[in-house]
């Protein structure tokens, strides 16, 4: 982690087979030089816990793949392969209670909070069995149970949302309970957030009411096809734009777990004690394209290669063999459980019946009239039926 | 006393605010000057000195900002009133008000509901040229899951507003500017009124004028001014427009057997044609002419007061209305 930067010369061009700082600096511009993290920051239970964690998301992400190209998920779907680390790092760093919202590459996120891997995949297949009864899907992920407030589809909306969860922790504390919940808000962002005014806006009032939160950008170099120097300023040091808001700003490494928990640790201790919002510029990369049709044309494979050899699920397992804290054999036995565990999801997902038809028309409004017939919960947080409120007026029915 | 009791709308305004706010902490008001400068517009006047800064709090001009930080609080449980200077600047933050507080419901599949209210002054304020003078409504009745209020008095203003803060889904509430300074009876005692109910406030057996928000005194005007014509006029306050009371409408228009629709909105799929449409599909066999329309002119909104006025609706244009629709041209 470090907080501040130079601003370096314009990003140079890479030769294949050049030195892999070479090609993080094309990337990412060329002035960062990340500590990497001590080799105690983590005890062997807590990096079991994350390996089995970005395992499930890798395996759970591969699985939805497959499902896109069998037309089993439809629309449009985004997967984290490669980020592992950040949403697994993060919501380790923060405590169960403290909400997180983010963007439309949401999986990975649901999943580390704890969603159920059978509720992610039931919502992707359209099915009543999804945490939203299929009526979100791949980029509207929400689960009150583990305070995950979405999946957000527009880019930047969640941003200023961010702002509003922090904003409610404060109040909670300062109005209603008179208490000290302290609770934190995490609000991830891509890289191409930065250049929506709703993501300025939100800084500039997060900075401005001390609100609670940390905006964690999931800097992966690129927002679909546009490397980031070629569509936001100062790419080299984003840091700079959270200083222009009065907010602190940390370069992470993203793709080394223990490091992201490490940093995000400290940084979300700090946010709890003082209120103060932070900025992390979290340096990712993801493996796949954009989206599922997305060809990948506009970076070369030597890049991705350099990459991928940094993969944040390799690394771990090293560290941890290594350590002598992982023995192949275990680590085998978690891929093998884990396969299954997907492998069940989507079974259970194939099984979970297509939402009613009447689904159509209720979680329109909690208070409804007319048409509406009122508002249901999904399976996974008990299927119960709200009460009715207004009574209803005519409808066309009773008109007729 | 309390009976005879008239207070200005903006008064009937503050009351529900501060009411709710006594009742539940929950709700709080943001938006721009409505802290430290007591509202633009004065109808938060007073507020910070009685619920402090935590409560009443001055947001900077940043729209699409602080509407998602609402939605985002609302999401958490808090009951967030957000004041618009004017829903003319609610359009930079189309995002927040449209993509999410409608549709997080639907979405999270009735996980997340958002109680957030935003308020503030629609319609043309006097002179305020095209980008100040937008009837939203017209825009957003399109989108479901928001309710929308339009009330044309104080009485109803407070009532309407109580019920928005207390409810659990999110209200689009919108005021004008034009009448903030209007006196009517608003009793002493608390009272709510419930959406998707009407109010007649004129009956007549002739034709059917139904309105909402400040165009309901234009159709006031007019029934007084076709009674001495000899065309009795029954005028319908709709109150909300989403939920739409048409049933009251329609109730209406079986007696009097014609109908004309007035909406400050521009005509092309707006509040108005929706009702227009609905009467003709409930009052095929009752209505003795087409359902006639009074909306603003089909063009931006001028600013030389001799086109803004030409531009509204007004009584003379209801009249004329009312005597083609009943034959009487």
């Amino acid at each position: 982690m470090t907080t501040m930067q130079t601003p370096a010369s314009a990003s140079p061009s890479v030769p294949p087979g050049a030195p892999v700082e070479q090609v993080h600096a094309k990337v990412f511009g060329a002035t960062e030089h990340l500590r990497p993290a001590p080799a105690t920051a983590a005890t062997p239970e807590q990096m079991k816990e994350w390996l089995r964690q970005m395992l499930l998301i890798r395996e759970f992400e591969v699985r939805c793949m497959q499902a896109y190209q069998e037309k089993k998920i439809g629309g449009f779907c985004h997967v984290y392969i490669g980020q592992e680390a950040v949403a697994v790092g993060c919501t380790a760093a923060v405590e169960h209670r403290d909400p997180i919202v983010t963007a439309y590459r949401d999986h990975g996120h649901a999943l580390a909070r704890g969603m159920d891997p059978k509720h992610c995949m039931a919502e992707m297949f359209g099915r009543i069995g999804g945490c939203a009864k299929g009526k979100g899907g791949s980029m509207h992920m929400f689960d009150r149970d583990n305070n995950m407030f979405g999946g957000h589809g527009i880019v930047g909306a969640q941003t200023p949302l961010g702002a509003g969860l922090a904003f409610a922790c404060k109040y909670m504390d300062e109005v209603i309970d008179g208490g000290t919940n302290r609770r934190v808000a995490l609000c991830f962002l891509g890289d191409g957030a930065l250049n929506q005014g709703a993501f300025h806006e939100a800084l500039n009032l997060a900075g401005l009411m001390d609100l609670p939160v940390i905006y964690v950008v999931e800097n992966n170099g690129y927002s679909m096809g546009t490397a980031i120097a070629r569509g936001t300023t100062m790419a080299h040091s984003l840091v700079t734009k959270a200083a222009g808001y009065g907010i602190d700003g940390f370069v992470v490494d993203g793709m080394d777990v223990v490091e992201v928990h490490a940093d995000m640790k400290r940084i979300a201790d700090r946010c709890r004690e003082t209120s103060r919002p932070a900025f992390v510029d979290m340096r990712t990369y993801r493996f796949k394209g954009h989206s599922m049709s997305d060809p990948r044309k506009y970076r070369t494979k030597e890049e991705e290669d350099v990459f991928e050899a940094d993969d944040p699920i390799g690394k771990l397992q090293r560290r941890m063999m290594e350590a002598g804290v992982l023995a192949e054999d275990d680590f085998r036995a978690m891929q093998r459980a884990i396969r299954e565990q997907v492998r069940d999801a989507v079974a259970w997902s194939d099984a979970s019946p297509p939402p009613p038809l009447e689904e159509l028309n209720t979680d329109v409004f909690l208070e409804p009239w007319g048409q509406y017939t009122g508002s249901t919960q999904p399976q996974m947080n008990g299927g119960t039926t709200n009460p009715p409120g207004f009574p209803t007026i005519a409808t066309s029915e009773d008109l007729s | 006393m309390s009976a005879l009791r008239e207070i200005e709308f903006r008064d009937a305004l503050r009351e529900a605010m501060s009411e709710e706010m006594r009742r539940d902490k929950r709700v709080m008001l943001m938006g721009e000057e409505v802290a430290q400068y007591n509202g633009a517009y004065k109808v938060s006047r007073g507020m910070l000195d009685e619920f402090g800064p935590r409560r009443i709090i001055d947001t900077p001009i940043s729209e699409s900002g602080f509407a998602g930080m609402a939605i985002g609080a609302a999401m958490m449980g808090l009951k967030p009133i957000v004041e618009f200077m004017s829903w003319s600047f609610s359009l930079v933050a189309a995002d927040p008000i449209l993509n999410n507080a409608p549709k997080m419901l639907y979405m999270s599949g009735g996980q997340f509901g958002c109680s957030v209210v935003f308020r503030g002054n629609d319609g043309a304020g006097g002179q305020l040229g095209s980008t100040h003078s937008w009837c939203v409504e017209g825009l957003y009745s399109n989108v479901p899951g928001i309710k929308i209020a339009i009330p044309s008095n104080p009485y109803d203003a407070k009532g309407l507003l109580k019920t928005s803060i207390r409810g659990s889904d999110p209200v689009f509430f919108l005021e004008s500017e034009r009448m903030l300074g209007n006196k009517g009876h608003v009793p002493e005692e608390e009272y709510l009124i419930p959406f998707g109910q009407a109010a007649v406030i004129r009956e007549g057996t002739d034709c059917t004028l139904a309105s909402w928000g400040r165009p309901v005194h234009f159709c006031m005007e007019a029934a007084e001014e076709l009674q001495k014509q000899g065309i009795s006029c029954e005028v319908i306050d709709l109150r909300t427009v989403r939920p739409l009371d048409i049933g009251t409408v329609v109730r209406s228009v079986r007696k009097t057997n014609a109908c004309v629709v007035v909406d400050q909105s521009w005509s092309f799929g707006s509040p108005g044609s929706e009702l227009a449409s609905q009467v003709h599909r409930h009052c095929f066999d009752d209505l003795d002419n087409y359902v006639h329309r009074v909306h603003s002119a089909d063009v931006p909104t001028p600013y030389a007061t001799n086109l803004e006025q030409e531009y509204l609706p007004n009584a003379r244009k209801i009249v004329e209305a009312v005597r083609s629709a009943t034959y009487n041209l």
